[in-house]
C-alpha cells in the first residue's frame, strides 16, 4: 500500500473525485497552477484541467458564495481557504446561506460543498495563522465539522465529505501534515513515515461522517480529542503512565455521542482537549453532553485543557498550545480525584 | 495648547432631496430624452460604451409613442401579457397587505412602482434562466406565470406552504419557477448567481443567470465579489441593480449615489454597465434582451442598474412618512410602470380605459378567489399549518441523532 503524509493523501483524495464525479470541481487561493500554499492540490490543474481546478480572487466569501450557487446548479464544489483564519469573511455565506439551503428551501435546494482549511498551531504563524474556529461552526445548525488526525482518515473523510450532499468544514490540522506532531515542539520534527496511519489505498474510499475512533483503549479515564491533539493526548497519556482510553472524534457534528457515552460508562472519567479557546468551545458542548449522559457514572467533574483564552501569542506559542505536559498534569490531577 | 480649527474641514452627511414637511422636488434630476442613447452591438467592448452607465435608456417617451433604437419592438400581445402581470402584481400586494393588517400574516413588502423591473426582465429572460431575486421582485414570479396560490400559501406560512412554514412572509423560493431562495442577509445572492452561471458555461449550457439587489445593499461586500468573479471568470450572468432611491429610510445617497450612478460601479470591473428607466417597460425588456443576448453569446457580464422609485414603504413594519413627503411617489419624474405602459398600448391604438379596467377588476376577481382558497388552508394565525414536526427536517438531507433526540423531546 502507498504510503502517504496527510497531504499527499488529501491531494489524493481529490483526485480521485475529481476523476470519478463530473461535477466536482475545485478552486481557491492559489489552487490551481501553483498547487496550494501546502501543496494539497499540486498537479490537479495539470491532469484534470484548468476549468475544473482553478484560482480564485482573494475573496473568501466570494469563494463560499460562488460555491453555493454552484451547488444550487447541481455542482459539487471543493473550495480551499488558505488558512482557517481567513475564513471569517465568508462565515455569511455559511452560516446564513450553505447551512440554511436545505431548510429555508423545503429541501428544494441545498449546498453540497466542501470547504477545506489548514487549522490550528504549532508553526509559530501567529495570530492570523495559527487559530481553531470550529467553535464558531459546530454552533450552527446545518453545517457538519470534520477534523482528520492522519493521512489513512484525511482521505476516506475528505472523499465522504466531499460526496455528502449538505455543507460540510474540513478543517486540515496543519501541523499534522508532515508528521504526527505530539506537542514535544523541542524534539526532532517526525514524518509520517513507518506511521501505520501513512498507508493510504491509493483508490477511491470512504470513511462515514459521525463515526469517532477509539485511538488508544483504556480503563482509566476517556480523553476526547480530534486533529492535532489527539497525538498529544496519546503523548501525554504514555508520559503519564495512566490507561488512557482517547477518542479520536473526527467528526464533530454530526457527533458520535454512542462511542464517547460508552467509554465514560466505562472509565467514570473524562478529560476534553483541544487547541482552540476554552469560552464556548466545543470542548464545552463535550462537557455538558458527558455530564448530561453519563452524569452517574462520573467519578470527577469533566476536566478541559485546552488554548487559553487570548489571542493566539506568537512568541508565547508553546505556553499556549495545550502540550503534553499540560495534558498530562491534568491526566494526574483527575486520576486523583 | 488647543488645536486650531480648520474651518475648511467637516464631516459630509448626505441629506436627501426633501423630508417631511416639504414639497417633493426631483429637480436635481437629470432625466435625459426617451429614445437619445443609441443601443450598441451585443458584442461591443465594455469600454467602448461606458458612457452608458452616467446616461439613461428610455423608449417610452411623455406621449406613450415608442423611441429610438432601444425600442423592442414587441407585439401587442408581448405587451398586453406585460401589462396584465404588472397589474396583477399591485393587486396581489395590495390584497396581501390587507391580509397583514388583518392579522393573517406577520408581514409583507410590496412592488409597488417596480413591477417593470421584475415583470418585464422576466418576460426578456428564457423561461429557464435562473433568477437571484431580492424580496421585492414578485413579478418574476407573476409573470412566469407561477400560481399565485403558492405565493399566498407561503405569505400565510399555511398547510401547502412548500416552504413548510420556515421562512418569513414573501422569502419565496421555487425551484421549478427558476427562483431562487430569497435572503434577508442582503446581497448574498448576488455572488451565489455568478457561481451559478460560471457552473452552467462550464456545462456549455445555454441559460444564463440574472440578478437583483437593490442600490442600497451594492454596499455590501457581496456585490463586490459579485462583480469581482464575474469580470474575472467573464460569467453568463446579468447583475440588476435595483436603484429605487430609498433602502427602508436611507436615500441612495447613503448608499454612495450622491457622487456617481450605481450603474458605474461596473465600469471599473470592466462590465457593459447600462443605466435603465426603470419604470419603463419597454427598456427594461430591451436593456435585459440586450444583456441576455449577450451573455448567450458568450460575451459575458452585464451590469443594469435600474432607476426607479420605491413608491410605498420598505414593508408592513416601516412609515416612510417619518422620512420622506406623502407627495413624492407622484411627483416621481419617471412616472409609473402601468401607467406609463397603458399609455403606450393606447397610443398604439390596441388598448383603452375601458379594456384596462376589465383587466383591472379580472385581476381583482382572480387574486379575490385565489385569496379565499389559500385561507382555507390556513393563516398563520388560524387553520391549518404544516406538521410542526417537520421542523426538524431539511436541516440537514438525514436527520442525524441529536435532531431526533431534540424532536422527540418537543413532542413529549
Amino acid at each position: 500500500m502507498p504510503q502517504m503524509n496527510m497531504i499527499e493523501a488529501i491531494n489524493s483524495a481529490l483526485d480521485c473525485v475529481l476523476a470519478s464525479d463530473r461535477n466536482v470541481l475545485i478552486f481557491g487561493q492559489d489552487v490551481g497552477y501553483f498547487g496550494g500554499v501546502f501543496r494539497a492540490t499540486d498537479g490537479l490543474q495539470r491532469k484534470h484541467g484548468r476549468d475544473r481546478v482553478f484560482d480564485a480572487p482573494i475573496t473568501e466569501a466570494g469563494i463560499v458564495a460562488a460555491a453555493v450557487g454552484m451547488g444550487a446548479y447541481g455542482k459539487r464544489p471543493v473550495v480551499e481557504i488558505q488558512f482557517a483564519d481567513y475564513i471569517y469573511p465568508a462565515t455569511d455565506q455559511l452560516i446564513s446561506e450553505a447551512a440554511r439551503m436545505r431548510y429555508r428551501t423545503g429541501g428544494e435546494w441545498w449546498s453540497p460543498i466542501t470547504v477545506r482549511s489548514p487549522y490550528g498551531g504549532g508553526i509559530y504563524g501567529g495570530q492570523t495563522h495559527s487559530q481553531s474556529p470550529e467553535g464558531i461552526f459546530t454552533h450552527v445548525a446545518g453545517l457538519k465539522t470534520v477534523i482528520p488526525s492522519n493521512p489513512h482518515d484525511a482521505k476516506g473523510l475528505l472523499i465522504a465529505a466531499i460526496e455528502d450532499d449538505d455543507p460540510v468544514l474540513f478543517f486540515e490540522p496543519k501541523r499534522l501534515y508532515n508528521g504526527p506532531f505530539d506537542g514535544h515542539h523541542d524534539r526532532p520534527v517526525q514524518s509520517w513515515a513507518g506511521h501505520p496511519a501513512s498507508a493510504v489505498p491509493a483508490e477511491h474510499y470512504r470513511i462515514e461522517l459521525g463515526k469517532a475512533k477509539i485511538a488508544r483503549p483504556g480503563e482509566a479515564l476517556t480523553m476526547l480529542a480530534y486533529g492535532t491533539m489527539v497525538h498529544v493526548a496519546l503523548a501525554a497519556a504514555q508520559e503519564a503512565g495512566v490507561d488512557v482510553e482517547v477518542i479520536d472524534l473526527r467528526t464533530l457534528i454530526p457527533l458520535d455521542l454512542q462511542t464517547i457515552t460508552t467509554s465514560v460508562e466505562k472509565t467514570g472519567r473524562c478529560i476534553v482537549v483541544h487547541e482552540a479557546t476554552r469560552t464556548c468551545g466545543f470542548g464545552a458542548e463535550l462537557a455538558a453532553l458527558v455530564q448530561e449522559h453519563c452524569f452517574y457514572a462520573l467519578e470527577a467533574p469533566v476536566m478541559r485543557v485546552t488554548g487559553w483564552d487570548t489571542p493566539y501569542p506568537h512568541a508565547f506559542e508553546w505556553e499556549y498550545f495545550p502540550g503534553p505536559a499540560r495534558v498530562a498534569r491534568a491526566i494526574r490531577q483527575i486520576i486523583e480525584v | 495648547m488647543m488645536r486650531a480649527l480648520h474651518n475648511g474641514l467637516s464631516l459630509h452627511v448626505p441629506e436627501p432631496w426633501c423630508r417631511p414637511g416639504s414639497k417633493a422636488n426631483f429637480d436635481a434630476f437629470d432625466i435625459p430624452a426617451a429614445g437619445s442613447v443609441a443601443r450598441p452591438p451585443i458584442e461591443v467592448e465594455p469600454f467602448a460604451i461606458r458612457e452608458l452607465a452616467y446616461s439613461l435608456v428610455r423608449v417610452i417617451d411623455e406621449q406613450g409613442n415608442a423611441t429610438g433604437d432601444w425600442d423592442p419592438c414587441l407585439t401587442a400581445d408581448v405587451l398586453k401579457r406585460g401589462l396584465r402581470a404588472m397589474v396583477l402584481t399591485r393587486v396581489y400586494d395590495n390584497r396581501m397587505v390587507r391580509a397583514q393588517r388583518q392579522g393573517k400574516t406577520s408581514f409583507y413588502m410590496k412592488s409597488t412602482g417596480e413591477e417593470a423591473v421584475a415583470v418585464a426582465a422576466a418576460m426578456a429572460l428564457d423561461r429557464a434562466d435562473m433568477c437571484f431575486p431580492t424580496y421585492r421582485q414578485q413579478g418574476l414570479l407573476v409573470a412566469r406565470d407561477w400560481p399565485l396560490l403558492d405565493m399566498m400559501n407561503q405569505v400565510f406560512s399555511n398547510s401547502q406552504d412548500r416552504l413548510k412554514g420556515r421562512q418569513m412572509p414573501v422569502f419565496y423560493s421555487s425551484r421549478e419557477a427558476g427562483f431562487f431562495s430569497i435572503s434577508g442577509n442582503l446581497g448574498t445572492q448576488y455572488s451565489q448567481a455568478v457561481g451559478w452561471a460560471m457552473a452552467a458555461a462550464l456545462d456549455r449550457d445555454p441559460r444564463i443567470a440574472a440578478a437583483w439587489i437593490g442600490e442600497g445593499a451594492t454596499a455590501e461586500g457581496d456585490f463586490h465579489h459579485a462583480l469581482t468573479f464575474a469580470s474575472v471568470y467573464q460569467a453568463p450572468v446579468i447583475l440588476n441593480i435595483v436603484n429605487n432611491q430609498w433602502a427602508i429610510s436611507s436615500f441612495s445617497g447613503i448608499a454612495g449615489g450622491e457622487r456617481t450612478t450605481f450603474a458605474a460601479r461596473g465600469v471599473g470591473f470592466g462590465l457593459p454597465s447600462l443605466r435603465v428607466d426603470g419604470n419603463d417597460f419597454l427598456a427594461v425588456y430591451a436593456a435585459t434582451d440586450w444583456a441576455a443576448k449577450r451573455a448567450r453569446a458568450g460575451h459575458g457580464p452585464a451590469l443594469i442598474e435600474l432607476f426607479t422609485y420605491r413608491a410605498e414603504g420598505h414593508s408592513t413594519s416601516d412609515d416612510p412618512g417619518k422620512y420622506r413627503p406623502g407627495s413624492e411617489a407622484a411627483a416621481w419624474p419617471l412616472g409609473d410602470p402601468i401607467e406609463r405602459l397603458k399609455a403606450h398600448l393606447i397610443r398604439r391604438g390596441d388598448w383603452d380605459d375601458t379594456r384596462h379596467a376589465e383587466m383591472l377588476a379580472e385581476a381583482e376577481a382572480h387574486v379575490r378567489d385565489v385569496g379565499k382558497q389559500s385561507e382555507r388552508l390556513g393563516t398563520l394565525r388560524s387553520g391549518a399549518r404544516p406538521e410542526v414536526s417537520s421542523m426538524f427536517e431539511d436541516v440537514f438531507k438525514n436527520m442525524p441523532p441529536h435532531l431526533r433526540a431534540q424532536r422527540d423531546e418537543m413532542l413529549r
